[in-house]
């Protein structure tokens, strides 16, 4: 065969390998076809990696080799993390893609330079700042999942006007390329200050919106893989990438919407500075707690239960204690779901891999609309962790920043059970009528400890 | 404006419109898999890192193509891993009973 009829046989594996990507996507949407979707994944992908190493500009394999059992050896850990640590892992291989995206774009640059034509070099630079800023950016959002820095947002008196200079000077130095192509020296000094865009970009965000951020990032990514494959003129990239970025852009959306907000409030409103200040006006008002027996006896008195679980069940590590009430309370006959809100945790589907790695069926998770409407006639909501996302606030007052938010209607079940470790306000730092409702019982307590008490009550007391 | 601009324009607005409509009906029980997993599709610019790494151009050329390697390569492995280990946690009623 000749080179030119090697390049066409590669192109069919790029075309094979697309399809593959899409069937992936289309069989994940439900879980019954989902393993099937990864396997074709899997297979489309192998298939265009051997074919690239069989493509006759490529020699030397030995450093090509070496690199990808490098690769393969720092996958296979991060592909093996506790689905706690899912959000930070995701952050992170968005860094890892945006981080090859650039990188590879910055070697088209110096290979070319400084002879770039001006519109490989509009899209060059387009390419690398975008992949710069969100190699940065994920780095920042995985270090605060990972809460090596400050979950909390970090602001300064005009911040956005800073940071939407520093992104102008990127782009302008892009310009500054595109025109005078001579100037080879303007394209460091441009990735630098997109790196420092990306910084800027993820540090003000605080870890209530790390569902949005990641989804915004991982839009990013992805069109970032797009951009460069118009560099390269490889169609495959393009469309991963734009399959990726849409998917990333659909899930932002959907995360916006589930907390009644826009992208731009997201990016430059520093939501938890806002707050701090509303929540310094509360007033000690009376609530009623109670004791892991008292709530066992009202659990095992109810027909139908719904647990709603937020980030606190995550950080307490409950998940498998709340599998275990969920055992005993069923095999009691009494009806157990869960109600998830779409922003619950810091990703999107977060605390659905939680509840399905604690062995929880899928079928128990409803989504919010859907438990919503059976809440007034449940005897029982049982809030595991979670605050914002079942503030009737959202609801009814017009004042609080969180108006307007579509929220988990527990106010309306029979009896309200919250477990929560102390009376502090929640994340964005509201107050919560709901604690001091009627029907609401607080259940003070580290929720692991809790839930496992609450189990002991409940098996002591079947024989 | 270069001929294969066009082209790619037209490729990356079908993909995109395709996957919002595809992604539209993902179940939102799923969207932590669906990320994963549209990142670990997204690490097939591998390809491209081995293209420029294998090419040899020049030294700058070869090394930041290594290393785009790896990094992309550990995003497809590592992705398709977790991707995997996440859908089979997820189990109807039925499975679950098993042990």
């Amino acid at each position: 065969m000749s080179p030119a009829d090697i390049q066409q046989l590669i192109d069919f594996t790029y075309i094979a390998a697309a399809i593959g990507f899409i069937l992936a996507i289309k069989w994940l949407g439900s879980p019954v076809t989902a393993k099937r979707g990864v396997l074709v994944g899997e297979i489309a992908s192998a298939i265009a990696v051997i074919a690239t190493l069989s493509d006759p500009q490529v020699s030397q394999y030995k450093w090509i080799i070496i690199t990808l059992i490098i690769g393969a050896a720092v996958g296979v850990p991060l592909g093996m993390v506790k689905m706690t640590a899912v959000p930070q892992r995701t952050a992170l291989s968005h860094a890892f893609g945006a981080l090859s995206a650039a990188l590879i774009g910055i070697a088209e640059y110096y290979v070319a330079a400084p002879s770039v034509p001006r519109f490989q070099m509009a899209e060059i630079g387009l390419e690398v700042i975008i992949g710069s800023l969100t190699f940065t950016g994920s780095l920042i959002a995985a270090g605060k999942l990972q809460e090596i820095l400050p979950q909390r947002p970090i602001t300064y008196k005009g911040q956005n006007y800073v940071s939407l200079t520093v992104l102008a000077a990127a782009l302008g130095l892009v310009v500054a390329l595109v025109l005078h192509p001579e100037m080879t020296f303007l394209f460091p000094i441009m990735i630098g200050v997109a790196l420092i865009f990306g910084i800027m970009l993820v540090t003000p965000i605080g870890g209530a919106d790390m569902p949005t951020v990641i989804s915004l990032l991982n839009s990013y990514a992805g069109f970032s893989a797009s951009l460069l494959g118009f560099v390269l003129n490889n169609k495959v990239l393009i469309v991963a990438g734009a399959l990726d970025g849409a998917s990333g852009f659909i899930l932002s959306v959907i995360m916006c919407k589930a907390m009644n907000r826009s992208f731009t409030n997201v990016l430059f409103g520093a939501f938890g500075q806002v707050q701090a200040s509303a929540a310094g006006a509360k007033e000690e008002r009376a609530v009623k707690s109670a004791s892991p027996e008292d709530a066992a006896g009202i659990l095992a008195a109810a027909n139908t239960v719904v647990i709603v679980p937020g980030y606190g069940m995550a950080v307490a590590q409950a998940q498998h204690k709340v599998r275990e009430l969920y055992d005993i309370l069923t095999k009691k006959g009494i009806d157990v779901r869960f109600g998830i809100h779409p922003v619950a945790g810091r990703m999107p589907g977060h605390m659905n891999v939680l509840l399905a790695e604690a062995d929880i069926p899928y079928d128990r998770m409803m989504e919010m609309d859907a438990i919503n409407g059976d809440l007034p006639q449940t005897d029982v909501a049982l809030v595991i962790g979670a605050n914002d996302v079942t503030n009737p606030a959202a609801r009814t007052d017009q004042s609080s920043p969180i108006f307007g938010m579509p929220i988990i209607d527990v106010d309306k079940a029979r009896t309200v059970m919250v477990i929560k470790r102390s009376m502090a306000a929640g994340f964005a730092g509201i107050d919560n009528p709901l604690y001091y409702l009627d029907n609401t019982m607080m259940l003070f307590g580290d929720a692991k400890k809790f839930v496992g008490d609450i189990v002991r009550e409940l098996s002591g007391g079947s024989h | 404006m270069p001929a294969d601009f066009i082209s790619s324009l037209f490729v990356f607005i079908l993909s995109a419109f395709l996957g919002i409509e595809l992604i539209k009906r993902v179940s939102p029980l799923l969207h932590t898999p669906l990320m994963s997993l549209t990142n670990a599709l997204d690490a097939i610019v591998v390809v491209a890192a081995i293209i420029i790494a294998g090419r040899h151009e020049t030294k700058l050329s070869t090394i930041l193509g290594l290393v785009a390697v790896a990094a992309s390569f550990s995003n497809m492995v590592g992705g398709f891993v977790i991707t995997d280990r996440m859908l089979g946690m997820f189990k109807t009623g039925k499975a679950a009973k098993k042990p």
